[in-house]
């Protein structure tokens, strides 16, 4: 199975807010919020760490959940999150010089 | 306002996060608009080193939504070198601007750096009103040029339009041009008087019944019937809310440094070039005392029919003389939607000397003697 990739959008803007983020498209300025396992993942996603290493090191270490369905939440959630642009993803590690090419 | 927005702005007062901040950049203009507030000198504006740091302390304070506007930003040559660094500190950035200097360049820049919106300042459909009001001549199709080419890279567009005497009937073809081109329009009929204290743009403001105009303007208001209602009794709830966001979620940051609750709020509060932006923004004696006002402290507005749903700016009300007092432009306004005089009308009046003056003129009574 590929290693899927993440990456912040760079078009978007984003504020942390009592630890919750607050995101808002760059595409046509939809305002998003995300939880607080959603922040982190997104956080996470700097275009080179596998999304299962995030899962890994920053959700499994912390929450009492099944890694198997962590990795799974956490994979339809990047593409929900790819959906509206405000995230990329990839079976490649995500770079400057290749994000323009990413979903 | 979506649904989360007012959420996430319910959450930002809670926790005393600024979440939107207005930054005028200069005061200096290559316009001289007749109603404008500003001066146009710079009194010493604030480096690009100060800019990029203060962006800074603002995104660790929460700061989320920035304006930046002038004077016109784009006379500052550092503009772009700012705006990026706001970008990557993720701002959601909303420029302002009159757009002369927007050229195939800078549009294509302002896209690539994801800039949410450019509201753009248009007074007229017509050229020569345009003009005569920004007193900048060819203005009108300069900025125009710059509005096509932002659209045509696909930016959000907004043509901000301020109703005058000079201008009051054109609003609905400006609006249809707007619409031509793909832009949103916004009217408004506030006149602010200069920052010096000086009233005399109050002098370009719409009449009252131009007012009445335009709160019955379907096209403008929608339901005409329920804009313009009598308001309903004010509730408990009503008057435990707070008057706006200035000094709650909101603050403006003048060129030199000084911050104020609001752009149109002159009561300074600190300086950021003395003090970090946040311990301002938490602790300064005057944001404090903003803060702390619920509509019910307003001695005169809180026993008005309009108070639940009036527009009073405590800004004006401030260059009134009293922030916690009524702004006549907002009283005028709410008179003219429902046709109701506010407290603070109806107090005036009282105050008024009788016009009827039942006395002799000397010259009668001379004719009487005789």
């Amino acid at each position: 199975m590929s290693r899927l990739y993440v990456a912040r959008d760079a078009r978007v803007a984003a504020r942390s807010l009592d630890g919750e983020m607050m995101i808002m498209s760059g595409r046509d300025s939809t305002l998003f919020t995300l939880n607080r396992t959603a922040t982190i993942l997104w956080q996470a996603a700097d275009g080179i760490t596998p999304l299962d290493e995030i899962v890994d090191r920053e959700i499994c270490a912390d929450f009492d959940v099944d890694p198997d369905v962590a990795l799974e939440d956490a994979e339809a959630l990047a593409r929900d999150l790819a959906a509206h642009e405000i995230l990329k993803i990839s079976d490649q590690p995500i770079t400057l010089k290749n994000a323009g090419e990413t979903q | 306002m979506s649904h989360l927005l007012q959420e996430v702005v319910a959450k930002a007062q809670k926790l005393n996060v600024p979440l939107n901040v207005h930054l005028d950049l200069t005061y200096r203009c290559n316009e001289r608009c007749v109603h404008c507030y500003l001066d146009h000198d710079d009194h010493g504006e604030m480096t690009t080193a100060e800019i990029k740091h203060l962006l800074e302390e603002m995104a660790d304070a929460g700061v989320f939504i920035l304006t930046l506007s002038g004077g016109e930003i784009f006379v500052r040559k550092d503009l772009f070198e700012i705006l990026e660094h706001a970008r990557k500190l993720m701002f959601c950035v909303k420029l302002k601007t009159n757009a002369v200097l927007i050229r195939e360049r800078e549009a294509k820049r302002l896209k690539e750096l994801a800039v949410e919106s450019v509201q753009i300042s248009i007074y007229s459909h017509r050229p020569e009103v345009h003009d005569a009001i920004t007193l900048l001549p060819g203005s009108f199709k300069r900025s125009l040029d710059a509005i096509r080419l932002l659209k045509s890279h696909g930016m959000k567009v907004i043509i901000g339009n301020v109703l005058m005497t000079q201008n009051m009937h054109d609003y609905p073809s400006l609006r249809a041009l707007a619409a031509e081109m793909g832009a949103e329009c916004t009217i408004d009929p506030t006149i602010t008087p200069m920052m010096d204290g000086n009233r005399a743009p109050l002098s370009l403001g719409v009449s009252n019944s131009a007012l009445q105009e335009v709160f019955r303007d379907k096209s403008l208001v929608g339901n005409v019937e329920e804009f313009c209602a009598m308001p309903a009794q004010a509730g408990e709830d009503d008057l435990e809310a707070t008057p706006c966001s200035a000094g709650h979620t909101a603050c403006y940051v003048s060129p030199y440094g000084d911050v104020f609750p609001c752009v149109q709020f002159p009561l300074p509060t600190g300086n950021v070039r003395r003090q970090r932006f946040v311990d301002i923004w938490r602790h300064s004696d005057q944001m404090k005392e903003v803060r702390s006002i619920r509509l019910k402290d307003l001695p005169t507005c809180s026993h008005c029919t309009h108070v639940a749903n009036c527009t009073r700016c405590p800004g004006l009300a401030f260059m009134e003389g009293n922030m916690r007092g009524p702004s006549t432009q907002d009283c005028e306004k709410s008179f003219a939607r429902t046709g109701a005089p506010s407290a603070n009308m109806l107090a005036k009046r009282r105050a008024a000397p009788n016009l009827v003056q039942i006395r002799m003129l000397p010259a009668a009574m001379a004719n009487v003697s005789a």
